[in-house]
């Protein structure tokens, strides 16, 4: 939380709100990264990347 | 007040503990854990800085960490989108790393310190501060000057390759900037890599090589590659560069360009990379020169402080010196991203805590002298458990008679003095000497102590009162950050043979009195020794001139090739068993191989 709350003053400060959908389907990816980690469906996203 | 710095995660990872605006110490983490240019956290030497004065992390105001990451992370994400469909085979790569570790930097910082300080609030204590800001602070506040325009030029921080700023008191003000990708730091870097050697460590390799050229690519680079404006201001074109988005530093159009694909690092070194050499060494010269002259001309201000990895090519140093000889000029020492765990730590102290500064009389890095230093008593401890060696205790006045003696013989000694140096440099606390007027001194040293290219010159360290003798030098250079040319009387005059020799058949030449020390183009890299800063040092060389009559020795840096510069005794005596050292003095021992 305290990490979205920093990335949101950020973006406000820098003025790059434009950024913000980008952030959001990196955080989702990094979240499914990090959730798959060990699972079977780790092998397939690292694949991806 | 203690504020650390941290500089970690890129390159030379550092730490560094200022206690009311004093440097208290600093290291850099590869000196302890034998990784050279290690980028983890500098858990050892933050453990160091702590122990040494005698505190904990508890006691600590500020943690400050020297960049930010955020910003970093939009550079990264914007030049990927600029250059978008280019540079999707790198973006893949580097994207699993940001989003499991580097874009919460935060998080690891403080899970990292909280293994050091278990118990310690350290959250509301922690603090990051702008790349260039960090060089630029590690530079102004250590300088001996009150006001001061800043040049700050690297490969890359967060989006500045190049920032001008205005030191004024405790104050810095940002002036301007030249964004990525256009860096100087970037373009010799490329060169580096194309000319086979390694990216953030083979840039003074290159610039050691360029004096065996002939700066042939100039135009073709000035044309081609860089356009420089007459303020100094330049812009890449890149087409020819990879670094932006790609895995390596040029492609295939830079490669057209030369004629040749990157040397490999184990093939010949060709006359196309010493010429390349010659040539980047003095566009970069160019770059600098005019930048340095416009700048001073706009603001009307004389006194310039360098940071930031290009202030560390010292033939540009020494240039720029030359160029207005009475203009003050300050070079941080550590002028790489070590340095920025100097510079975090000071930025926050002056512009974030709002404290005094008091302009240090000569300047705040106490000599470089800010690494860890170990007792006789321990030195003793350890000689007495290692096998295969030889001591003896002295006391300072025989340890300096057999330590300048030993160099009269023509023996290449180990010095291990004292507190070790912080910076890329060993300025005389480990460092390995020998006599400069050897005429196969330099290549003795490279092929059977330091293992490294026989190319690859050595630097003198002259005491302070004897460097216009040798050198047309007229200005302390304690950190050996000066390049000048040799006197004209200490050159022996060439035959036609000789002088029509080329490339590294100009090595076998004996082109003045002090050989070792001259470079083929009757070049120095000078350090000027003065009895304030490491007076042993400096009575070392004073007896060695009254043995040999010559104010000068070989310093080169106690270590061989591809690792740090030694730390501990343990060190030492493992370099001393290793190479072909005739002897080694640790602290007042004289140390032989049995």
């Amino acid at each position: 939380m305290d990490f979205l709350c920093e990335l949101w003053r950020f973006m406000r400060v820098r003025k790059k709100l434009w950024l913000l959908p980008i952030f959001i389907v990196f955080l989702l990816l990094g979240g499914l990264i990090i959730a798959v980690q060990g699972s079977a469906l780790a092998p397939v996203l690292y694949t991806v990347f | 007040m203690w504020i650390l710095g941290i500089s970690a995660y890129y390159h030379d990872s550092a730490a560094a503990l200022i206690q009311d605006g004093n440097i208290v110490s600093a290291a850099q983490e590869e000196r302890f854990n034998r990784v050279k240019h290690y980028a983890g956290f500098p858990r050892q030497s933050i453990r160091f800085c702590l122990l040494e004065a005698g505190i904990t992390l508890a006691d600590v105001d500020s943690i400050v960490f020297y960049e930010k990451p955020l910003l970093r992370f939009e550079r990264l994400l914007e030049t990927y989108l600029a250059f978008a469909p280019r540079g999707w085979r790198s973006f893949l790569r580097a994207m699993p790393l940001w989003l499991k570790e580097k874009l919460f930097q935060k998080r690891l910082l403080l899970s990292e310190l909280k293994r050091i300080a278990p118990d310690s609030e350290l959250k509301s204590r922690l603090r990051f501060c702008e790349h260039h800001l960090s060089h630029a602070a590690a530079v102004f506040y250590s300088s001996p000057f009150d006001r001061s325009l800043i040049l700050v030029m690297d490969g890359v921080g967060e989006w500045a390759t190049t920032s001008v700023m205005l030191g004024d008191g405790r104050t810095i003000q940002p002036l301007k900037e030249i964004h990525f990708p256009h860096s100087l730091g970037l373009l010799y870097s490329a060169f580096t890599s194309y000319c086979g050697f390694r990216v953030n460590d083979g840039e003074y390799k290159l610039m050691g090589l360029a004096p065996y050229g002939e700066p042939r690519y100039v135009d073709l680079i000035k044309q081609q590659l860089i356009e420089i404006a007459d303020d100094g201001s330049f812009r890449l074109d890149m087409h020819y560069f990879d670094y932006a988005t790609g895995l390596q530093m040029t492609n295939s159009h830079f490669h057209q360009l030369f004629g040749r694909e990157p040397r490999q690092a184990n093939s010949e070194i060709t006359q196309l990379d010493m010429d390349l050499a010659a040539s980047i060494q003095q566009v970069c010269e160019e770059v600098v020169l005019k930048l340095a002259h416009a700048l001073r001309e706009e603001y009307q201000i004389d006194q310039l402080c360098l940071a930031g990895g290009v202030a560390l090519n010292c033939v540009v140093n020494g240039k720029l010196l030359a160029s207005s000889p009475s203009k003050p000029l300050w070079i941080q020492p550590a002028a790489g991203d070590a340095g920025g765990a100097i510079g975090c730590a000071l930025a926050v102290y002056h512009l974030h805590h709002q404290q005094p500064r008091t302009v240090p009389d000569g300047d705040a890095m106490q000599g470089g002298y800010l690494g860890p230093a170990y007792s006789d008593a321990e030195i003793l401890a350890l000689l007495q458990t290692t096998p295969n060696i030889i001591f003896e205790p002295l006391n300072e006045q025989q340890l300096l008679q057999r330590a300048s003696q030993a160099l009269a013989d023509g023996k290449v000694i180990g010095w291990f003095q004292g507190r070790m140096e912080f910076g890329p440099r060993a300025l005389g606390a480990r460092s390995i000497l020998a006599d400069a007027r050897q005429p196969g001194m330099q290549s003795l040293i490279n092929q059977k102590i330091k293992f490294r290219e026989s190319f690859r010159p050595f630097a003198p360290a002259v005491l302070r009162e004897e460097v216009s003798s040798y050198f047309a030098l007229h200005v302390d250079s304690p950190y050996m950050l000066l390049v000048a040319d040799l006197q004209s009387e200490q050159r022996i005059s060439l035959s036609e043979d000789e002088r029509s020799l080329c490339g590294f058949e100009r090595l076998s030449v004996s082109r003045s009195t002090i050989p070792a020390v001259t470079h083929v183009d009757n070049s120095a890299r000078i350090q000027t020794v003065n009895p304030t800063d490491n007076p042993l040092f400096y009575q070392l060389i004073k007896q060695f001139k009254q043995i040999s009559g010559c104010g000068l020795v070989l310093n080169t840096s106690f270590n061989v090739k591809d690792e740090p510069i030694v730390c501990t005794p343990q060190d030492a005596l493992a370099c001393l068993a290793a190479t072909e050292l005739d002897e080694a003095f640790i602290g007042h021992y004289r140390v032989t191989k049995r």
